[in-house]
């Protein structure tokens, strides 16, 4: 076997035009052949699923949009330290801090907050290293499916605290269940 | 004289310290250091982070010493040998003075302004525990003003007496001190009388942690966001060479710069650090730069990017000869022969 004729994929074939006999030239056998792919495949599992009326389950590492939490009193958690922007990796985050004053104390935790924080979800790649850096537990990506709402207008996908901060009434919500148990 | 700390000798002048040498030698050897300040006449002795261990007293007495030394008010003699970071006993101690520095601290590092450029963050990083063994309630101070640029956070000081030496030294006057003894000790000022002095400024500067910040910088800016900038401009009172903290077109900040030990080179007035925060005061000179591994460093693309060049013989990456003739490509077409081969077929 010469260098020429070594086929170095492994996967060489060779075409040849050859003439077909008279029972090959039917097609017969080869069509029934066909068919029997098809119809086996008929009684296989299916791969597929009805979205969106059916969904796959999540994988439990999923993460999904920000939230920025609040604690069993209701307040925010952020002191804005800058932590989850410096982690960042796509430099999606920005926020600027302010210095609470003694009537906002049932507001935030600490003596510091984010009077703006602002996500850019264009920028987001969801791979939660903002969560992975708090040291206050927080931002945490949630399970929610819907990861960033469609919208033609590029300043909609700047998330600023209205749409972050986790609402009121899940915090009591999440206060009362701890409770009952 | 001769020294040598962790196997490197060095020559010195009579009358430096072991702390001195050491940095003189540089490197990892140098011992940390959160009261001790080159500039300021005094200071040292009282934090214990530079505890080292003299294995051999001097050429005329080779007796080592039997307890660990503070290196920064330690003289050196002629032939002591000195081990820092490669004694086991020294690295022990200074774990354990970490842990004792930590204790009333209140660990608010993400609300304090310090965070990024503060010595005892860095010490504990270097040398501390990961968790804390403390569970006592800390030990805390009402809220204090002093006055409208610095901001006094007495729960996080750690009692160096830095601030107080410079007052002492740079002005005429001092008008805060240390009070109360032992657990109580605080620093604050008598009455609660406002700071107010043309170099009061420089105490933000030489505090190692955040219990001296700037009011005017309180809450701005995490300074890692900040782009540091050295820049100088006229001034009567001082030198005026400052570092500008920018964020933007604003200058958020102004310091004196400081040196790889985290010490001021130059004190600056308080009218420079607070009462310019026009761009147009300045003459920028240029980025200012810090150590490897600061935080202040992240996110600022100031290097530069070279493109990358495969350095390879020519045609390489298109294949052997023979290779490409395999893989019949266009480039190599096939003759009359193969062709007919190709055309009947080998069956």
């Amino acid at each position: 076997m010469s260098i020429e004729t070594v086929s170095l994929s492994g996967r060489k074939k060779e075409v040849s035009n050859k003439k077909m006999t008279f029972a090959e030239s039917l097609y017969l056998v080869a069509i029934f052949k066909g068919l029997m792919i098809t119809i086996k495949h008929l009684f296989k599992k299916k791969v597929t699923i009805r979205y969106p009326e059916q969904a796959r389950p999540l994988s439990p590492v999923y993460r999904g949009q920000h939230m920025l939490m609040r604690d069993e009193e209701g307040r925010e958690r952020c002191t804005a330290c800058g932590l989850c922007a410096l982690s960042c990796p796509a430099e999606a985050i920005t926020m600027k801090a302010a210095e609470r004053t003694p009537e906002e104390k049932h507001l935030y935790r600490e003596e510091k907050y984010a009077s703006i924080y602002e996500i850019n979800m264009l920028r987001c790649i969801f791979c939660g290293l903002c969560e992975e850096a708090c040291p206050k537990q927080a931002i945490y990506l949630t399970k929610s499916r819907v990861m960033v709402k469609p919208s033609s207008d590029r300043e909609d996908f700047i998330y600023g605290k209205d749409k972050l901060v986790m609402p009121l009434e899940m915090a009591i919500k999440n206060t009362q269940n701890q409770a009952a148990n | 004289m001769k020294v040598t700390i962790d196997g490197q000798s060095i020559e010195v002048e009579p009358g430096t310290t072991i702390l001195q040498a050491a940095r003189m030698i540089g490197g990892e050897s140098v011992p940390p250091a959160m009261c001790y300040y080159s500039k300021l006449k005094g200071s040292g002795g009282k934090c214990r982070c530079c505890l080292v261990e003299v294995s051999k007293g001097s050429e005329a007495d080779p007796r080592p010493m039997p307890k660990l030394m503070a290196s920064c008010v330690t003289g050196v003699m002629d032939g002591m040998e000195v081990k820092s970071i490669s004694s086991e006993r020294v690295l022990d101690a200074r774990k354990s003075v970490t842990e004792f520095l930590l204790i009333n601290h209140p660990l608010d590092c993400p609300v304090c302004d310090q965070a990024g450029e503060c010595d005892l963050q860095n010490l504990s990083f270097k040398h501390g525990a990961a968790k804390t063994r403390f569970i006592e309630e800390k030990r805390t101070f009402e809220p204090e003003n002093i006055g409208p640029y610095i901001q006094l956070h007495m729960n996080r000081c750690i009692l160096c007496y830095r601030c107080v030496m410079t007052a002492d030294q740079l002005t005429d006057g001092r008008v805060h001190g240390v009070m109360n003894r032992g657990d109580h000790a605080q620093i604050s000022t008598y009455i609660s009388k406002a700071i107010d002095n043309e170099f009061s400024g420089n105490m933000i500067d030489v505090c190692p942690v955040g219990a001296l910040t700037d009011k005017t910088f309180r809450f701005k800016q995490r300074v890692w966001f900040n782009k540091p900038y050295n820049a100088h401009r006229d001034c009567d009172k001082c030198c005026g060479k400052t570092t500008l903290w920018m964020f933007g077109d604003e200058i958020q900040r102004v310091t004196a710069r400081k040196d790889v030990y985290h010490e001021v080179e130059e004190f600056i007035c308080n009218e420079c650090r607070f009462e310019h925060k026009d761009p147009a005061d300045w003459v920028i000179e240029g980025p200012r730069k810090f150590e490897k591994d600061s935080v202040i460093n992240q996110n600022n693309y100031t290097r530069e990017l070279k493109p990358v060049k495969i350095e390879t013989e020519k045609n390489i990456l298109l294949g052997r000869d023979i290779d490409r003739k395999k893989i019949s490509m266009k480039d190599v077409p096939l003759d009359a022969e193969e062709m007919k081969e190709l055309k009947e077929g080998n069956v």
